[in-house]
């Protein structure tokens, strides 16, 4: 590890300040990502802004209104997915939490933390092989090489990296909202959905977020069906592992009629996959196995597989289903 | 609870009810210091002044190392010294096999063998500036283009029978191309089994510090005599002047038995500098510094008759080694005469690779060669429509079919009777597909567990004190399976004193040597030499109380003396005469009675133990000697693959086992509970991934290389078959720490084909063979 400056913020204010802008500061949460990405030398920080004293403040809370829930950026993985609430109003939250990482992970890790993690090819995280997203224009060793976890939506010749979380497929399914401080342009609003940028040709860069810009909250709005909803983690063990293919789905039923789906898909994708192919292919039809599978092939229409995950084609495609028909199956 | 439920939760206590021929489930020794952090692993030893080695390894396979430039590294400060090929000064060259895993050596010359290998080593005062000088190392390479495996351009295929000293001859009987010919039933399948890693929780590390001309090193080793020896001969020293110690391991599975070449670089530069050093090896180098399991290819043939005699085997194997070291398992030894086959041909293989040389894996030859031929088992039940359970029944043998070698006992049906039994097989609808429960296809399968009984020669010393406690010392290891417990309590049976009051001292070269941890022979070969031991002292002792003059037993004959309950009695239960042991040792005149003793099982060569002492073991057992020593098992499993998604889960496993005398119920289900949990990680989860144009490993971490998390396994039985077997050893004890893995892979693979009609041939089964597009 190199050696770096350590700084601690009481203030959402005084850690964007201490951060500035000039792109060798990072903001440490739970460090989980980080100091891991630190010991391998990947990321290298020049300074560390430490955020968790401000969790004693509301990017620490999670408040469930009437029209919505509101959770702070420091809240930790496993409050937010112990949280009454989300569990009942928003069990698809709860679950994509639940169903990451490992307990005492989940005890450590912030949600602001968890949007931002990085991937997990290992070409990326053992600095000798060439990696586009950790040395940009060095190539990707994964493109022809070890890629059975790597993603078949949203691709491109420079990188086919997944992103590897849950937490965000159930925020991205519910039209939720990332709220940000910077130094220089104030606060703003960012859809999750426009959070995470595909790799294009400069993988490197991974989400809109501005040097020293800092997540304080994500907003969901309620809607009529957050309560049907569910996340479905497909794995090579029980617990403990990425997804090889997940979906994030809810369900508004009019009857057995869909009125809205909202379905967004992980494991298989370069970044939190929204799949609107699919939902737009699902209103207004019954919810049933045939409705569902061709929802599913909808959402796989432009997979590209390359290599060892080809086998996420046809899975992505049975989490679909099987999570759209439990979906239907829920009470609420 | 039902009534059913009740009884296999019984079945299943931590600490079954001793049967037959088994002693009593007396908790772990070391549990209390394990699980409160107390107990010392190597790289735990406190040292004064110690510096911090961090090592840096090539990132390519196969070359020459044309420059290293330690400008950068050299300038972080903390850093002491960065030891390379060009002042690692009076490094010698390891050469391979009996005790060493390797003979490519690092820092002796320029040329890289494999991925990963050893090119500096960094010395700093903290071990964050050594791992941060270490990434600062800029190696360069002259890169020749690597081999990485099977089918790789530029591999070299060896008959095994013509490198190997241990594998000589490939077993066969009869003529299989007629036996086949002639059958008319017949299969012909191919297998394969991927890499894999031990990963044990505890890193390697070596710790170690100089006083004068004196080494001493704490490293976590299943052989401290061999790393003493071979250490020695790295540095060319006198193995007189060397110590090792090992007092626990965090798991060895064989990686830590043969010693490799970290151990002198670390020591030599700990002579170098004149500080004690520690170095421990990251997660991601375990990989590459260390030993593995290689991948392996099988081609299997079988004939039978229609009602399932098996009239010809045959059995190719294909294993992966290194390009200088020819390390082979040859599992053939063992599949060639697990049945009563008629014909058998079998012949092993070795394809050469740019790769480290692997090494021990638990269970190294039968978990690659006995996944093989228990899934064609299965597939030859299938073939002839007929229950698994009885087409081994049927194929079943006191003799074996190569030289027509007896058995000293063979449990195999009694296993399977009782795992049926307790699993419920004859519930089973044979049908594919037919036991669905709802979204989820249910599958069983059943495998045949076996492992060689193998004992080597040891020494041990054993005091016994007048106020009835006793000390044991040897050179054994404590690589988790409860070894220091199980010694402990073969002093206490054969002292007449309880457990409690029985001291034991292991891994450490000052005490009597005793043989690699390996081959699961530590319980067999220690507790016969420790019952050797205190038969001397009972000797003595017995001789003195009838000699005496006076006392209870004065004229009596000393055969009829027994030591009991901290005293000599007479007459057994009868209830003959007691004199307490203080009274004893006070008419004798003395206050203990020490005893050294050897001991050497049939068939090892009279030097035996002259060259354990010289730092290499010679084990005997299995199908080696006239007669065929091998414990036996039956594993039973259910798996659950979803109708949709194909993940496979196994909700049940049973296991039933029989290995002569079981010293200890506790530590014995613990073992085989342990081996079994490996096997469905061999079957389901580990795999390391290979980058097949740099013949590199991917996945080099824990968190990528799966095991299963506890949520993976759910119920699981293991049962304990009596079974006595005084031919094998004194102690009447077969080894079965390595017993509990070998079939489990089969019985999943059979499982698996019953609920989906997919037979799956390449290890692991994942999602990725069953998910159809
Ligand atoms: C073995 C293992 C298994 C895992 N399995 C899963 C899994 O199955 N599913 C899953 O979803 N995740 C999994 N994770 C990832 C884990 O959830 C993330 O590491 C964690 O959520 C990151 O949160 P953190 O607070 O520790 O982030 P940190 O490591 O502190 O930060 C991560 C990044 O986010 C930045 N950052 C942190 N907070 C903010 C903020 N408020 N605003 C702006 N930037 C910020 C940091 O600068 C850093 O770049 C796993 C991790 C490990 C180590
Ligand atoms: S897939 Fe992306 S992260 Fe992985 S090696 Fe290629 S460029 Fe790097």
């Amino acid at each position: 590890m190199r050696p770096f400056q350590y700084e601690r913020a009481d203030t959402l204010e005084g850690a964007v300040k201490a951060a500035g802008t000039g792109g060798a500061t990072q903001f440490i949460a739970g460090g989980t990502t980080l100091s891991d990405l630190m010991k391998l030398d990947v990321m290298r920080p020049e300074r560390l802004v430490d955020v968790n004293p401000a969790a004693g403040g509301p990017a620490g809370r999670i408040e469930a209104t009437k029209s919505g829930l509101r959770l702070g950026a420091m809240v930790r993985m496993a409050e937010a997915a112990e949280h009454p609430a989300v569990k009942t109003d928003y069990p698809v939250i709860a679950q994509a939490l639940q169903l990451a990482a490992s307990q005492q992970i989940r005890n450590m890790a912030s949600l602001g933390g968890n949007l931002l993690q990085r991937t997990r090819c290992e070409y990326f995280r053992q600095v000798s092989w060439p990696c586009n997203k950790r040395e940009p224009g060095s190539g990707c060793a994964a493109m022809d090489g070890v890629n059975r976890l790597h993603a078949v939506l949203g691709t491109s010749d420079a990188c086919i990296a997944s992103y590897p979380g849950d937490f965000a497929q159930a925020l991205v399914a519910l039209d939720a909202v990332v709220e940000t401080v910077r130094e220089k342009g104030g606060a703003r609003r960012i859809a999750l959905s426009d959070l995470h940028r595909p790799p294009g040709d400069t993988p490197q860069v991974e989400t809109v977020l501005e040097p020293g810009e800092l997540i304080t909250a994500i907003t969901v709005p309620a809607g009529p069906w957050t309560r049907r909803s569910l996340y479905l983690k497909i794995r090579d063990r029980d617990s403990y592992a990425f997804a090889l293919a997940s979906a994030a789905v809810a369900l508004d039923l009019d009857g057995e009629v869909v009125r809205e789906a909202r379905i967004a898909l992980g494991g298989i994708a370069t970044v939190p996959w929204r799949a609107r192919e699919a939902e737009a292919a699902l209103r207004g039809k019954t919810m049933d196995e045939a409705a569902a599978t061709a929802a599913a092939e909808a959402a796989l229409a432009g997979a590209q597989p390359r290599g060892d995950n080809a086998f996420k084609v046809p899975l992505a495609k049975q989490t679909i289903v099987r999570a759209l028909m439990d979906a239907k199956r829920m009470e609420t | 609870m039902s009534p059913d439920q009740k009884t296999a939760s019984d079945r299943n206590a931590a600490a079954p009810e001793p049967k037959r021929n088994m002693g009593r489930p007396v908790p772990r020794y070391d549990a209390r210091l394990k699980v409160t952090g107390e107990a010392r692993y190597p790289a735990d030893e406190p040292l004064n002044n110690v510096a911090h080695g961090v090592l840096v390894t090539s990132d390519i396979a196969r070359g020459r190392l044309t420059r290293l430039d330690l400008s950068e590294a050299q300038a972080i400060p903390g850093v002491i010294e960065i030891l390379t090929h060009e002042n690692a000064d009076g490094l010698h060259r390891l050469e391979f096999g009996n005790g060493t895993a390797t003979s490519i050596s690092p820092l002796t010359d320029t040329r890289i063998w494999h991925d990963g290998q050893i090119v500096a080593l960094v010395l700093a005062d903290s071990f964050e500036a050594a791992r941060e000088a270490a990434y600062r190392v800029k190696a360069e390479y002259e890169a020749e283009k690597p081999s990485a495996g099977f089918g790789a351009p530029g591999t070299e295929t060896v008959l095994a029978k013509d490198a190997v000293k241990s594998h000589k001859e490939d077993p066969a009987a009869g003529d299989l191309e007629a036996a086949l010919r002639s059958s008319p039933v017949t299969i012909d399948v191919e297998y394969s089994t991927p890499t894999q890693h031990h990963n044990p929780i505890e890193l390697f590390s070596t710790t170690c510090f100089w006083t004068g001309d004196r080494l001493t090193v704490y490293e976590p080793s299943q052989f401290v005599y061999g790393f003493r020896e071979n250490v020695a001969k790295q540095l060319g020293i006198d193995p007189e002047k060397v110590r090792v110690v090992s007092r626990f391991i965090g798991g060895a599975f064989g990686s830590k038995g043969p010693m490799t070449p970290r151990t002198g670089i670390v020591a030599l530069a700990s002579r170098r500098i004149g500080r004690p050093v520690r170095c421990v090896v990251s997660r991601a180098q375990c990989f590459t510094t260390a030993t593995y399991r290689a991948e392996t290819r099988h081609h299997i043939r079988m004939g039978a008759t229609p009602d399932g005699k098996i009239t010809g085997f045959g059995h190719e194997g294909w294993e992966i080694t290194s390009r200088p070291d020819s390390y082979v398992v040859a599992g053939t030894d063992t599949t060639a005469r697990l049945y009563g086959y008629g014909a058998v041909w079998t012949r092993v293989n070795m394809v050469k690779a740019d790769r480290n040389t692997p090494g021990y894996m638990r269970s190294p030859p039968e978990t690659p060669y006995v996944f093989a031929l228990e899934s064609a088992m299965d597939e030859l039940a299938v073939a002839l429509k007929m229950d698994p359970v009885e087409l081994r029944r049927i194929n079943d043998t006191m003799t074996e079919p190569i030289g027509g070698k007896p058995y000293t006992s063979r449990s195999l049906m009694e296993c399977y009777d009782a795992a049926a039994e307790a699993f419920g097989w004859s519930k089973r609808d044979p049908a594919v597909g037919a036991m669905r429960d709802g979204d989820w296809l249910i599958g069983w399968g059943c495998a045949t567990a076996v492992y060689p009984t193998n004992m080597g020669a040891g020494a041990a010393r054993v005091r016994l004190t007048a106020d009835g406690t006793a000390r044991v010392q040897t050179a054994a290891h404590e690589i988790g399976t409860g070894a220091y417990t199980v010694i402990g309590q073969m002093a206490a049976e054969r002292l007449g004193v309880p457990v409690e009051a029985v001291v034991v001292e292991l891994g450490d070269t000052e005490l009597p040597p005793a043989p690699v941890a390996g081959g699961s022979n530590t319980t067999a070969t220690v507790c016969s030499t420790v019952l050797t031991a205190c038969d001397a002292i009972r000797g003595k002792l017995f001789h003195a109380a009838a000699s005496a003059k006076d006392g209870p037993f004065a004229g009596r004959d000393p055969a009829t003396l027994d030591l009991r309950d901290g005293g000599v009695t007479a007459g057994g239960d009868a209830g003959g005469p007691t004199e307490k042991l203080a009274d004893v040792f006070g008419r004798m005149g003395t206050g203990a009675i020490e005893e050294y003793a050897e001991w050497m099982p049939e068939g090892v060569p009279p030097d035996s133990l002259r060259k354990l002492y010289n730092g290499s073991s010679t084990l005997k057992g299995g199908s080696k000697g006239d007669k065929m020593m091998y414990a036996f098992g039956a594993e039973f499993v259910e798996v659950r693959i979803n109708a949709r998604t194909r993940e496979i889960r196994v909700p049940r496993i049973v296991g039933t086992f029989a290995a002569g005398r079981i010293m200890n119920t506790r530590t014995a289900r613990s073992q085989l509970m342990g081996g079994m949990i490996w096997g469905i990680s061999s079957a389901l989860h580990e795999k390391t991934e290979i980058d097949r144009r740099a013949a590199r490993y991917v996945n080099k971490n824990i968190s990528e290389y799966l095991v299963p998390v506890n949520a993976d396994i759910e119920q699981l039985e293991v049962i304990l078959v009596p079974e006595e077997d005084k031919a094998v050893n004194p102690a009447g004890v077969k080894g079965l720490g390595e017993l509990g893995n070998v079939g489990t892979a089969a019985a999943i693979a059979a499982a698996v084909y019953h609920a989906t009609g997919k037979r799956i041939r390449d290890l692991p089964i994942r999602i990725d063979d069953l998910i159809s597009a």
